[in-house]
């Protein structure tokens, strides 16, 4: 019995206001003292009148714009009302019937096939309060609140379930939290919870249209614990239907350290929201100038960008595509061409040269220190590496030593300059001091010679790389070859010079 | 319309409100007449009237994006019925 996965995939991203969505409390909660950016608007006290933020407002016509959405004539702020401790209000201001944004799409490509996954709405909420619970010791447990988080401005995008497997349910999200760092609207940071998804999922017979009870996951708080979340649950709803059992409706949570879903009993009444139009806050209109006027300050997207690595730089298609996998790596690259450094080389050159440093080298460094771009921007600027570049290619360093002095200028923050100086690595390129060496490696190695003279070519090879190490690899390699290869035909194959 | 004495518990139940068995009575009366004064509004044709969500001819009143201070964190928890150092204290609550 053939089975197909059906996932559809919720998506709640924090907006990057300075301050919260209807007060003009800090929207800056990460590391600041429980309750310390909290005013009577954010605890719901009688009488307080919110107000909206325009910037959250421009950020979600921005997302729904990127996304293909069409734009509400008109949208509105409803009441959700549901008892929780982290509501102070006992209901959260969010949008119910008339959505910022809806019937807009995404394309993923997955094994090189492109595929548009359907956008069903994009909305604007508030963000609810932070609980830590305590267990029970004895007494009775409890939980402590901080109401800091409380109000800040919560973008949610609801995708259609046009996701077939959790691969794709990968790429959709990856490409989801790219688009909206490109806009610039929110972190994407899925472990700071600035970035968080929930996923329905269902199976079906293969052929039918018909999907098996649809279970809800929650507590997914990686790109990877979706992915195994997801595969977990297509697996255990296979094998609960091949085994004969039933499939229920319900919530799961992902345990990350059991690796397992776990059913979760569902509130009583959970769903019995009473929406109703937030009296507080009038409607508002969005009018095509100021919808407009939004479109026109988008920034240039993932694909777009790509797109004009290829054309502009002639970069293949795969360096383009990981280059552009992040706003703050095409940046970098970018910043790089644009120094002014090296520009007697032509564009496509010095693109395949920073593009190759960029993955090679400096991608080795991250994974190896487990930081992002942006933390190596940190240590070493776009200038810094470029002028390093421009040192190899003038053959004042070897790339092995522009690799080793690399790896200083991150541990350090220090110039490419002051590193070779200091530690005496620039290249000799002086061919009395270079000729030196190569006649005494000449004299050391008579059968090298014999073999050379003997139509062996390999040994040329191995002279030029004893030369390199007498020099502790400093010699340039151009030079010590031209340099042997004069030599060897002045002297006999005996050694002896003529 | 009447509402039922299980319409009464439910709502109650929303509201966190534990009602005496007297009240439940009461307030299944009270609730009933309001909801039968709605009836006579709804009654009106309102065919040719557009929908709207608030009775203010306001619309898009928004505010720019600036922070200004918050109130101190022992104001914040004055009216606390019980705290833990700058926190809010609740009993238990499971998902």
């Amino acid at each position: 019995m053939s089975f197909e996965t059906i996932i559809g995939l919720e998506v709640h991203a924090q907006l990057l206001t300075r301050s919260k969505m209807f007060c003009r409390c800090s929207a800056d909660y990460a590391s600041t003292p429980p309750n310390t950016h909290v005013c009577p608007i954010c605890l719901g006290m009688p009488g307080v009148l919110p107000t909206i933020n325009k910037q959250a407002v421009e950020y979600t016509l921005m997302t729904a714009l990127a996304l293909n959405c069409q734009i509400a004539d008109s949208t509105k702020f409803d009441r959700k009302n549901y008892p929780y401790p982290d509501l102070m209000k006992g209901y959260q201001i969010s949008q119910y019937d008339a959505p910022i944004g809806y019937g807009g799409w995404l394309n993923i490509e997955v094994d090189g096939q492109r595929k548009r996954i359907a956008i069903t709405r994009v909305h604007l909420e508030e963000d609810v309060a932070k609980l830590v619970h305590h267990a029970a010791t004895g007494g009775e447990g409890y939980s402590l609140v901080d109401v800091n988080r409380a109000g800040v401005p919560l973008m949610e995008i609801v995708g259609e379930p046009d996701l077939r497997s959790p691969e794709e349910a990968r790429h959709y999200l990856v490409k989801l939290r790219t688009i909206l760092q490109y806009l610039g609207v929110s972190t994407g940071n899925m472990e700071e919870g600035s970035f968080r998804c929930d996923a329905n999922i269902s199976i079906r017979r293969q052929g039918s249209h018909n999907s098996m009870a649809k279970v809800e996951v929650k507590n997914m708080n990686s790109f990877k614990a979706v992915y195994r979340a997801l595969e977990y649950e297509a697996r255990r709803q296979r094998k609960a239907v091949s085994e004969g059992g039933k499939l229920t409706q319900e919530t799961r949570g992902w345990v990350e350290e059991r690796g397992k879903t776990v059913s979760q009993r569902s509130k009583e009444y959970a769903h019995d929201y009473r929406y109703f139009p937030e009296p507080d806050l009038p409607p508002l209109i969005l009018s095509r100038e100021w919808v407009e006027e939004i479109r026109a300050k988008l920034p240039e997207l993932p694909e777009e960008r790509r797109q004009r690595f290829i054309a502009d730089y002639k970069l293949p298609l795969y360096n383009a595509s990981l280059l552009t996998g992040s706003r703050a790596m095409a940046d970098y690259f970018e910043d790089c061409l644009k120094t002014g450094i090296l520009s007697n080389l032509s564009l496509p050159k010095r693109a395949k040269m920073v593009s190759n440093w960029l993955l090679g080298e400096v991608s080795r460094i991250m994974n190896a220190n487990d930081i992002d771009i942006a933390n190596f921007r940190g240590k070493v600027s776009p200038g810094r590496l470029i002028k390093l570049l421009a040192l190899n290619l003038q053959a004042d360093i070897s790339t092995a030593t522009a690799k080793s002095v690399l790896e200083e200028m991150f541990k350090t923050a220090r110039d490419a300059d002051d590193i070779i100086h200091q530690r005496g690595l620039s290249q000799i390129s002086d061919t009395e001091a270079i000729e030196q060496e190569v006649l005494a490696v000449i004299k050391q190695n008579t059968q090298a010679i014999a073999d050379y003279k003997a139509g062996k070519t390999q040994a040329l090879k191995f002279l030029v790389g004893q030369v390199m190490r007498a020099t502790g690899g400093r010699a340039d390699p151009k030079l010590v070859n031209e340099l042997i290869e004069k030599k060897l035909a002045e002297v006999s194959p005996s050694g002896e010079g003529r | 319309m009447k509402l039922s004495r299980e319409d009464v518990l439910h709502i109650a139940l929303l509201a966190r409100l534990g009602l005496a068995e007297t009240e439940i009575d009461k307030f299944r009366e009270q609730l009933s007449n309001i909801l039968e004064n709605f009836e006579i509004l709804q009654s009106v044709d309102t065919a040719d009237t557009p929908a709207t969500a608030q009775p203010f001819p306001l619309h898009n009143v928004l505010r720019e994006d600036e922070v200004v201070p918050s109130l101190p964190p022992d104001q914040i928890l004055a009216n606390a019925p019980q705290k833990e150092r700058d926190f809010f204290r609740v009993r238990a609550v499971l998902e």
